[in-house]
């Protein structure tokens, strides 16, 4: 008998739930930061930048002004480069602002073992010392952290198995929707 | 994912195109670091890398050292004199004896062409070459052709002249590799002592006037008239070489169009390239200096994911 691999794919958060969601973090940064003018948002590359555009327009909508964004390379505070099999690729830092003395809100799309928010701080720090710091995440999947990191702004807690995987796709040219998936390898006999 | 199709650095002539755009891409993103209040990360802190000069070296070797210790990494540094090399011992001898103390990379600068890649055959740890003789220069190039990039915005197209002593310059050889590779016209221009008798075979114009050359180019990487290196008289005197291939200012604002100068360093000033043109807005030699640390992060950077 052969042995094959499928893929299973649960949609765990879709488009309208995650429109909803992304009012309610808006709603819940606004609560803490009121007006941001002393506040900033760092969205994490590759994937947490996205979230972060998304969460300015919707602040923009709200306020009516725009909040300062910019985005956060980590791949060079990583832990474990030169421990995986695949090299680590550099994107891009863009952060037109100084961070010194201001509330700082890191964004990325899943809370894992917690290790890239570590390697986040420590990025961060390179450009000044924040007064606070905040992490807000789309999917937080509960009982996996590696380290002692948790986030103040939590979009959806998921149980999932490290054998799983989440995927959030946005809206794209080739992307008509904003979908969560869960997605998990089975081997089936 | 994305990663260098060579082990050691030890010639341009090894690299593929997108070994050079990976290697332009990283260094895009050191330059983004050294500009940040704290210009360090942690990458490489469980790397060692020596150093190993077997020549005199001021730019490369401060460059070398300091993309290391941005990166975090361990360095010792190693210069032939004052040590046992005198003594008479060999250059695998020397190596292999750093090596056992645990070192994971070796940067090295050797007068005789070859050195590098003979070292590779027989140690196990990764090697920048950092000049082999009249050989190649690899991270020069890369610094010379990421500084052409960031002057225009690509380096495909481009017209460079490489002028001066093109016979004794790995500066030359590693440049042309590197141009020809990312999609530029390169002519070299020199006296015809010191241009190599089959270099048009590279693909490359000759040109003996620098008068036409100038009014060719883009860009002109003007070279040092290599003194130590030469044997014999290439040419009557150096006086003789700055009436005929000097660049000043005067000759510079004599063109009807801009072009960009650059040099490897250490200027001879007066004879390759006047203070009033090494100083002019069309100088991008500093830059050529700051870019160096990044392109040489960034090979590093690459080399050490491949450590066992």
């Amino acid at each position: 008998m052969r042995k094959k691999t499928a893929m299973q794919k649960r949609l765990i958060v879709s488009d309208q739930l995650l429109d909803i969601m992304l009012q309610r973090l808006a709603h819940q940064l606004i609560e803490n930061h009121v007006d941001f003018s002393e506040s900033v948002i760092l969205g994490l590359q590759p994937r947490g930048i996205y979230l972060a555009e998304r969460l300015e327009q919707k602040l923009n909508a709200i306020l009516g002004f725009p909040v300062r964004t910019g985005a956060l390379d980590i791949t060079f505070h990583r832990d474990d480069f030169r421990r995986r099999e695949n090299p680590l690729t550099a994107n891009a830092t863009r952060i037109n602002f100084h961070i010194e003395n201001q509330n700082v809100i890191l964004v990325d799309d899943v809370l894992y073992t917690g290790r890239s928010v570590r390697a986040a701080l420590d990025a961060m720090i390179a450009y000044g010392r924040p007064a606070k710091v905040e992490l807000l995440v789309l999917i937080d999947r509960r009982y996996t952290r590696h380290l002692p990191i948790e986030a103040m702004y939590v979009g959806k807690y998921v149980n999932s198995l490290p054998s799983e995987k989440v995927l959030v796709e946005w809206k794209a040219p080739d992307n008509p929707e904003d979908n969560v998936w869960l997605i998990t390898k089975n081997e089936e006999l | 994912m994305q990663q260098l199709s060579v082990r050691h650095l030890l010639g341009i002539k090894d690299l593929t195109p997108a070994d050079i755009a990976l290697i332009f891409e990283t260094a895009d993103n050191f330059k983004e670091v050294l500009s940040r209040t704290i210009k360090k990360v942690p990458s490489l802190r469980d790397i060692t890398i020596a150093n190993v000069f077997f020549e005199n070296s001021t730019r490369t070797r401060l460059s070398f050292e300091l993309a290391e210790k941005r990166l975090s990494a361990d360095v010792i540094n190693f210069s032939a004199s004052g040590s046992s090399v005198k003594k008479g011992e060999t250059l695998l001898d020397t190596v292999n004896n750093i090596l056992a103390m645990k070192v994971d990379m070796i940067v090295m600068r050797h007068a005789s062409a070859g050195a590098p890649h003979f070292l590779s055959r027989h140690i196990k740890a990764n090697i920048v070459n950092a000049g082999d003789g009249t050989h190649e220069h690899p991270t020069q190039a890369l610094l010379d052709s990421f500084s052409i990039r960031e002057r225009y915005g690509e380096v495909a197209g481009k017209k460079v002249a490489i002028i001066g002593d093109i016979l004794h310059s790995r500066v030359a050889l590693s440049n042309i590799f590197a141009l020809k590779k990312l999609g530029a016209e390169v002519m070299v221009c020199g006296p015809i002592t010191l241009l190599p008798r089959y270099i048009s075979e590279l693909g490359v114009k000759v040109e003996l006037d620098v008068r036409k050359a100038l009014a060719w180019c883009d860009v002109a990487n003007v070279l040092r008239i290599q003194l130590e290196r030469q044997q014999m008289k290439y040419f009557p005197s150096l006086r003789e070489y700055t009436l005929y291939y000097g660049i000043d200012k005067k000759l510079l604002d004599s063109l009807n169009k801009e072009i960009t100068i650059m040099h490897p360093g250490p200027i001879n000033r007066g004879v390759e390239l006047s203070s009033d043109a090494a100083d002019s807005h069309h100088s991008i030699i500093l830059n050529q200096v700051e870019n160096g640390v990044a392109i040489r992060m960034a090979v590093l950077y690459l080399l050490a994911s491949q450590v066992a």
